[in-house]
């Protein structure tokens, strides 16, 4: 069916924040369209407009101009419980920060989704504990947050962003936070589960290590779009930048 | 064709069960122990101060001795003057307490929201852990001000006044104590609350504490 196999799309997204007398234009205008099952990545320099298009398509800030489709959705016409369900069980998130919640161990952040989403608890803990083992934390079930690396926090919230077999993972600067080992391993994870699971990943990042993995690139600057290359496109420029490590 | 795109289902059905609700709540009081305890120490204080100026009155009803009216009114007077600044300043102090722990736990409510948390979970996430320490902090409050006077009066050699107070009544000066403190508590924790959960998430999370 033609209609599914945009997961996302945008159509002519702008969006303005006012700073006292000035009105920055964050984005301008921005069409994409996502497949359903592909890795895609967003990229561009800080203050491109990457952050704030992440947001627009995770529905965590609301476009000036212009429509955000989940699928075939428009989520300005979502009321309030409606956004809340897409996010808990179309969209899984994982950010720079990881932002964990403190007080809850690994086990309890997992599984927090699926209470929302109304699971009864033994299926929550049952799933958390496959969840994290999927991500390589299976003996770390019951530690905190603070009893956690860098790497591993950022484990925990990528199984919990699978927590409710989402169709879109978004990820923010995934890598951002964390050392050059770290970084490749989590990119590695990702494209894994997108592979395994079929799941959309949709990230906006920096980090160049991510366009191996992706299937395309958009390259974004100043609230536009550049231009979007496939990932064969890409390669060999990546061959010369890498280099030696 | 806005309906025809709602039937390309967005669910509705959201939950975040009472009791789930309540061990969040229990959890967070732990860990942020101090915080919680300089919040709790707001309300215990006031209510303390509430109840030992209730507690000296009820024992100055049974003293023996002619009492002078005008005088006892104005004292009275004086009294209501006291027990009312005293929650004024208490209901700031957990104001701004409860203000305070909201504002380090933006990104904490943000990435709730991300998860699927309605605005009202967030509130009902407050609410409980105020109104635990509220409850709490108000029998302490009532404990420690009813006592203080009553051992003072014991000492003053008042033994008869205190031996005739009447259960009704001291039962009515811990009914007060626990409903004015609790009240406060929700009070003072709804504006920040609802503040905090109507945030979009993009600027909860934006936030650098």
């Amino acid at each position: 069916m033609a209609a599914n196999e945009y997961v996302v799309r945008t159509k002519d997204v702008c969006k303005e924040f006012i700073m006292g007398d000035t009105v920055l234009r964050a984005l301008d205008g921005v069409h994409l369209d996502v497949f359903r099952g592909e890795y895609i990545s967003i990229m561009g320099p800080s203050g491109s407009g990457k952050s704030t298009l992440f947001n627009m398509i995770g529905g965590l800030d609301k476009p000036t101009g212009g429509s955000v489709f989940i699928n075939d959705v428009d989520m300005a016409q979502l009321d309030a419980h409606e956004l809340a369900y897409l996010r808990c069980r179309t969209i899984g998130y994982i950010f720079q920060t990881f932002n964990l919640i403190p007080v809850m161990t690994a086990l309890e952040n997992v599984t927090l989704p699926m209470v929302f989403a109304g699971t009864p608890t033994d299926d929550c803990v049952e799933k958390g504990m496959k969840l994290l083992g999927l991500v390589g934390l299976g003996d770390r079930l019951h530690h905190k947050p603070s009893e956690l690396s860098g790497g591993q926090q950022q484990r925990v919230a990528i199984a919990r962003a699978l927590a409710n077999d989402p169709a879109i993972i978004l990820a923010d600067e995934p890598t951002g936070n964390l050392d050059l080992k770290t970084g490749k391993e989590i990119i590695l994870l990702l494209k894994r589960l997108n592979e395994e699971q079929g799941v959309t990943v949709i990230s906006a990042t920096h980090d160049l290590k991510m366009i191996d993995v992706s299937d395309r690139v958009v390259w974004i600057r100043d609230g536009r779009i550049e231009r979007i290359e496939e990932r064969a496109e890409i390669e060999l420029k990546v061959g010369e930048m890498e280099g030696v490590e | 064709m806005n309906r025809q795109m709602r039937e390309t289902t967005v669910g509705r059905q959201i939950q975040l069960p009472l009791s789930k609700a309540l061990e969040i709540s229990l959890k967070s009081i732990r860990m942020r122990f101090w915080r919680s305890m300089i919040t709790a120490a707001g309300i215990f204080l006031g209510i303390a101060f509430l109840v030992s100026v209730l507690t000296a009155s009820l024992i100055e009803q049974h003293l023996p001795g002619t009492v002078d009216p005008a005088a006892a009114a104005a004292a009275k007077n004086r009294q209501l003057w006291l027990v009312i600044m005293s929650l004024i300043v208490c209901t700031v102090g957990i104001t701004n307490s409860m203000l305070m722990s909201v504002t380090e736990r933006f990104k904490e409510i943000g990435t709730m929201k991300c998860l699927g948390a309605l605005d009202i979970f967030v509130v009902e996430l407050f609410l409980l852990e105020s109104g635990i320490l509220g409850v709490l902090a108000s029998l302490a409050g009532w404990v420690v001000g009813f006592g203080a006077i009553a051992l003072l009066a014991l000492i003053g050699k008042h033994g008869a006044a205190v031996a005739s107070m009447q259960f009704v009544q001291i039962l009515h000066t811990l009914g007060i104590a626990m409903s004015v403190g609790v009240l406060l508590t929700v009070i003072a924790t709804i504006p920040p609350a609802i503040r905090a959960a109507k945030m979009p998430p993009a600027m909860a999370l934006r936030t650098e504490i």
